[in-house]
């Protein structure tokens, strides 16, 4: 297999502990990036806004003053065109949608290709609550409890072959359940793709719930992904299918507007959206703005994958 | 007056809205209320420059002629509206950094558009008084033409600002259609009768 890796992944081959998810190097990274000057929480107990649960779980990149975004906010505004344009629409038209049963194919380059149903997909992963920054291309941003296992975790058992050079994502196509499909707004269904070394990261999260709950429909129930380096978009919802291609797969975006939106679509504060700028963010719930962060904040554990590649050309 | 309290609801519903929502979170304007009370005035603006345009073919059609006198009315309530979406869009949205001002109005189209709007709104406000009107004469009325450029460019504006889904700026675009298709309808079947 030639699978590059962040160079912090290998503990994470031999123990299911897990040490390089270690919370103490994750801090001290945070420390030494002079990102966070401050106390980073073990554990954040959040000051919710609103009636939601409280979030726990494991930091990961946020920033001294980040706070768990509230529960209405994480499942009241929401992208997610397959069912509608508008941020209140998911929630609305997401009700009646049923998440179970759940089929998952894992095919392509693969020497174990199969379809699995969402319990046996599930069952051996290691299940975790972490949170995370998210920022979508937008300009605003949340900070999410999510809770899911490593994206890596399925990709080795599916042992990727030596072809195998990126991961396509798919959405369910199905307008009966998805009524924002009948638009054609975008080309169903929603594809997304991540090279295999992105893919391949500890922080590529397979998102199964948020707060301490199964994800809700308008969060892309019942299996998204999170990359939170990236924009929202390339964290794609409702997946049905994880393909693992030669070339570089097409995504739903870019086919939209590729003067808008690339494949590797990374934070990057310098690089702005033709028709506004990416340098700040509006955290939802805040009025003052926030200075967007390098890979989203993450850059200390990411920003290797990209040494020598020019990131204005690859937006 | 109905009219002029009826056309201080959205602001004031506006202003209150983002207010209670940015100081205490009611999310009146749900999770993102700068952009929504944004959108908001820039909806209610383009409502009321096609409300200002609807007077003529009302008249022309019911024999109204008392609706006349509430179009400068809501003309400056239009005004009014574009005054606030752009200090929604300026002040609290962009918080007032110069650099990204002057970025914005440059480097994009969309926002170099509705500025302009914005700008030839100006000598329609400077020029509707009773003394102005009766000063300027014909040439008032060609001067008052600049709304039919506004009112496109208001539609140009919020076609290109929204991210992908044109349903509704096409909407808006169609309505203005119909008003414009109206006033060339009657021009093209009036021009021939004194011939």
């Amino acid at each position: 297999m030639h699978i590059r890796r962040a160079p912090d992944v290998q503990s994470s081959e031999i123990t299911k502990e897990d040490h390089y998810l270690n919370r103490r190097e994750w801090i001290a990274a945070a420390v030494a990036a002079g990102a966070a000057a401050g106390f980073v929480p073990q554990t954040l107990q959040a000051l919710t806004q609103g009636q939601g649960p409280v979030a726990t779980g494991t930091p990961y990149g946020l920033q001294k003053d980040d706070k768990p975004t509230p529960w209405e906010d994480v499942t009241g505004y929401n992208n997610f065109y397959e069912f509608g344009t508008a941020k209140e629409d998911p929630a609305q038209y997401a009700k009646g949608f049923k998440p179970k049963p759940w089929t998952v194919k894992v095919d392509g380059m693969v020497k174990n290709a199969a379809d699995y149903q969402l319990e046996d997909f599930l069952k051996p992963a290691k299940i975790e609550d972490r949170i995370y920054r998210h920022r979508c291309v937008e300009a605003w941003s949340m900070v999410i409890p999510w809770r899911g296992f490593s994206l890596s975790d399925i990709l080795k058992r599916a042992e990727p072959t030596s072809q195998a050079k990126f991961v396509e994502f798919t959405t369910l196509f199905d307008p009966r359940r998805m009524p924002g499909q009948t638009m054609r707004v975008l080309d169903w269904p929603y594809v997304e793709g991540l090279r295999l070394d992105e893919a391949m990261h500890p922080l590529a999260l397979m998102v199964t719930g948020v707060y301490g709950r199964d994800l809700p429909n308008q969060n892309g129930a019942p299996l998204r992904l999170h990359v939170p380096w990236k924009y929202g978009f390339k964290s794609v919802k409702s997946i049905v299918r994880i393909r693992l291609v030669d070339k570089q797969p097409r995504n739903t975006w870019n086919l939209s507007a590729p003067d808008e939106y690339g494949f590797y679509s990374n934070v990057n504060p310098e690089v702005d959206h033709p028709r506004w700028s990416q340098a700040t963010e509006r955290r939802i719930g805040e009025f003052s703005k926030r200075k967007t962060l390098m890979f989203n904040g993450y850059a200390d554990q990411v920003a290797s994958m990209y040494t020598g590649m020019d990131l204005r050309k690859n937006y | 007056m109905l009219l002029i309290v009826a056309l201080c609801i959205p602001p004031v519903l506006g202003i209150a809205g983002v207010a209670s929502d940015i100081l205490a979170h009611t999310r009146y304007f749900g999770s993102n209320p700068v952009k929504e009370v944004e959108h908001f005035l820039g909806r209610w603006t383009l409502r009321l420059i096609f409300a200002t345009l609807t007077i003529t073919p009302l008249r022309q059609i019911s024999g109204w002629n008392w609706l006349a006198k509430h179009r400068r009315t809501l003309g400056l309530f239009a005004f009014a509206y574009l005054t606030l979406h752009w200090i929604a869009y300026a002040f609290l949205d962009v918080q007032l950094d110069w650099g990204e001002l002057k970025k914005d109005l440059l480097k994009r189209p969309y926002i170099f558009l509705g500025m302009t709007a914005l700008l030839l709104m100006i000598p329609l406000v400077i020029t509707s008084t009773k003394a102005m009107i009766r000063r300027l004469g014909r040439n008032w009325t060609k001067l008052h033409r600049l709304i039919y450029i506004i009112a496109i460019l208001g539609v140009i504006h919020y076609s290109m600002a929204v991210k992908k889904d044109l349903t509704d700026p096409l909407t808006y675009g169609a309505v203005l259609l119909v008003l414009y298709g109206w006033r060339i309808y009657r021009a093209t079947r009036s021009r021939p009768a004194p011939a």
